[in-house]
């Protein structure tokens, strides 16, 4: 068993000692979060990024093809690196506003929590790291990620572990909320839309029994009709829909967004496929045109629980009174996880109205969950993880 | 003069972009070993004061350390501003319990001008706090051009860069108070001050010698006030404005845009008088709007002569035909 006491004296006070960087890292989180970036348009906020780190004098800091933003705090020893990941892209559009709102004790604002906060620390991180002497034996790669979220598939962080010359011993993946989140495992999953339009040559004299919404509505309900197994866990979340443009005219187009998730890989593609033959069934059935679109898949794996990255974030955890909450994920750690890189994701404080544009984060927790943060990064650098 | 005027705005118009480099800024303050104060003037302003402090504090105190002290001065709010803006340590203040002694006035103006009397600043550059977009540059925009050239001595702040904009020419300038009130008045009397392209705006840094010299209005007429002030004592060499881009707050309704042009009248007509203004014998006839040239700010003169037909008895024809 890993004798942790060196690292636990190394954290004590450290919650306290952070909060004098409570307004740089506000004020990241402020200008970076009031930057909108929607999948495949985080060009601007990874620029923001980019000039933080030139200022903290991160000298490799650089923008690579895929427009994702790296730079590197160069270790004592630089043999490897450990990876700090935050997506840059956010679910709301280039329209939504995206003013935050500050108050004594919380923040709100479209995306404050998904992911602005998690970019915020990435931004701060070098500063605070070099204002409290800590130099790390290891490379520190800090990533903001583009095209991580929706039709966005992961590509960033795909390219990057592609292409990337650093020899990553482990990961971490930065996520604004929850605190106390703890995910070292990716469950299988399979993303897309099932669109349902009515064809242009429909005969319109058929009055009232056509339209995409009741066609949808048959896919939907056939959906609902399938017998998922309770082990391994499985569910099919009916995430989004859309369609028609009135209340007096018939829709021309319906969709759906869906995801489909287990834990076993062969059930996601089972219900996948049988989703494909309902769409058959359904389109041949009712004349119009039903498409299905499948864009995203993840597979199910990551380090076991009792990985030594997992024990020492949980001790990391625990030290710092925050009650570890064990969840799968199928946000980066999956393409981190395909790469056999040891990796976690963690929340940084708590917040509510999450995807909402007044989603809200309370700030006294983000002390504790940057001393989580450093104290994991301390863990690994210091061979705790081994 | 539109010429001499052209030339002003050339030289005394900048962009806050020429400011970027805030590690140089910090460097000629501290050279001329400067004080600048922010203050901020607030009435319940509990949305957006926190975000203004966090940003200035992070920005320009701790990173680059360009502002010595942030103060809110306070007309009484009812919520929360002044626990919010003590939270992410600004000074705060009360205007009541500053220079308690005089009779007690409520407004802006007052605020600004106790200002003068709490703060230590050589130079004060004044915020409002309901700007939702806060940046950096509402602050080194505007004292930048104190810094660097002595002979400014009053910084205003302008705001432009519409996000599109069909033409290569557009019509440029302030709000709706600004177009239809002042500049027409600044146009008929003071000519030389319509080259200040929003005379209105709430954001300025200026140096103590001058504040202290000037009196100031306490309700809408302070920034008409000081503009006159400042162009009768120092000339429009004193001036400088910085285009700020956008600035995002919330809109007023026309009924409190009339209540502001109310005042800011009073304040004009008394000035005007004391200046003896009105009794000129001509006045001009040319109105000066702004126009914008590929990022070129220049003036759009219009000659706008009101004739008139004097009364139809008078005129022989009509006396004729109807027999009068």
């Amino acid at each position: 068993m890993t004798d942790f006491k060196p690292l636990e004296k190394k954290l004590t006070g450290l919650e306290n000692k952070l909060k004098k960087y409570r307004e740089l890292l506000l004020a990241n989180l402020v200008m970076v979060g009031e930057i909108p970036a929607p999948t495949f348009n985080e060009d601007e906020r990874v620029q923001f990024i980019l000039d933080r780190f030139d200022e903290a004098g991160l000298t490799d800091s650089s923008i690579d093809d895929h427009g994702n933003g790296i730079g590197v705090l160069s270790g004592k020893e630089g043999k490897d690196s450990i990876l700090l990941n935050a997506h840059a892209d956010t679910i709301f559009s280039q329209k939504t506003d995206h003013t935050m709102q500050v108050s004594s004790d919380s923040i709100t604002g479209a995306g404050v929590a998904d992911n602005s906060l998690g970019l915020a620390v990435l931004a701060t991180l070098p500063y605070i790291l070099e204002d409290l002497d800590i130099e790390l034996k290891k490379d520190l790669v800090l990533f903001a990620g583009v095209k991580s979220l929706g039709r966005g598939n992961l590509e960033g962080i795909r390219f990057f572990l592609e292409n990337n010359p650093f020899k990553i011993s482990d990961a971490i993946c930065i996520e604004g909320i929850q605190l106390g989140r703890l995910s070292y495992s990716s469950i299988g999953m399979l993303r897309g839309e099932i669109t349902c339009t009515v064809p242009e040559s429909y005969d319109w004299s058929r009055f009232g029994d056509a339209s995409a919404i009741l066609t949808l509505n048959e896919v939907i309900n056939k959906i609902n009709d399938i017998r998922l197994p309770k082990r391994p866990r499985t569910s099919i979340v009916m995430g989004s829909i859309v369609g028609g443009t009135s209340f007096n005219t018939i829709a021309r187009d319906a969709t759906l967004g869906f995801e489909v998730r287990s834990e076993s890989q062969e059930v996601v593609e089972d219900t996948g496929s049988t989703i494909g033959d309902i769409v058959h069934e359904v389109s041949s059935k009712t004349g119009d045109q039903v498409e299905l679109d499948i864009f995203a898949r993840r597979s199910p794996g990551g380090v076991p629980y009792a990985h030594p990255l997992n024990e020492c974030a949980r001790s990391v955890m625990e030290s710092l009174d925050i009650e570890p909450r064990l969840a799968p994920s199928t946000s980066e750690l999956s393409a981190l996880i395909d790469e056999d890189i040891p990796a976690l994701t963690l929340g940084i404080t708590v917040g509510e109205r999450t995807f909402r544009t007044n989603e809200t984060i309370q700030i006294d927790p983000i002390f504790k969950g940057l001393a989580q943060l450093i104290g994991i990064i301390l863990a690994v650098d210091g061979g705790y993880c081994e | 003069m539109s010429n001499k005027l052209q030339k002003w705005i050339d030289k005394n118009t900048y962009h806050h972009s020429e400011f970027w480099d805030l590690k140089k800024l910090v460097e000629a303050k501290e050279k001329k070993n400067l004080k600048i104060s922010l203050c901020l003037p607030t009435l319940n302003e509990e949305k957006t004061i926190g975000k203004e402090i966090i940003i200035f504090k992070s920005e320009l105190v701790e990173r680059y350390p360009l502002i010595d002290e942030i103060a809110v001065i306070d007309s009484g709010s009812d919520d929360n501003t002044l626990e919010v803006a003590k939270n992410y340590g600004a000074d705060t203040y009360l205007a009541s319990d500053i220079l308690p002694n005089l009779e007690q006035k409520k407004g802006k103006g007052e605020n600004l001008w106790k200002a003068i009397y709490q703060l230590e600043g050589d130079i004060i550059v004044y915020v409002d706090a309901d700007i939702s977009n806060i940046h950096p540059r509402f602050v080194y925009g505007l004292v930048a051009p104190l810094i660097h050239r002595d002979k400014v001595h009053y910084v205003k702040a302008f705001y432009d860069r519409p996000l599109a904009f069909s033409g290569n020419v557009r019509a440029s300038g302030g709000g709706r108070v600004t177009e239809i009130l002042v500049r027409p008045l600044f146009s008929l009397f003071f000519p030389e001050l319509t080259g200040i392209i929003q005379p209105l705006s709430g954001e300025y840094a200026v140096r103590r010698d001058v504040l202290e010299e000037i009196a100031f209005p306490i309700g809408y007429g302070v920034e008409t006030s000081h503009l006159i002030d400042v162009y009768h004592k120092y000339g429009l060499e004193a001036f400088a404005q910085t285009d700020l881009d956008k600035r995002v707050h919330e809109n007023k309704p026309t009924q409190a845009l009339g209540k502001m042009a109310f005042g800011i009248l009073q304040t004009f007509i008394k000035r005007a008088k004391a200046l003896g203004v009105f009794e000129k014998a001509e006045h001009e006839t040319i109105l000066r709007q702004f126009q914008v040239k590929e990022n070129h700010y220049e003036q759009n003169l219009m000659e706008i002569i009101e004739e008139e037909r004097p009364p139809m008895i008078e005129i022989e024809e009509y006396r004729k035909k109807f027999k009068k």
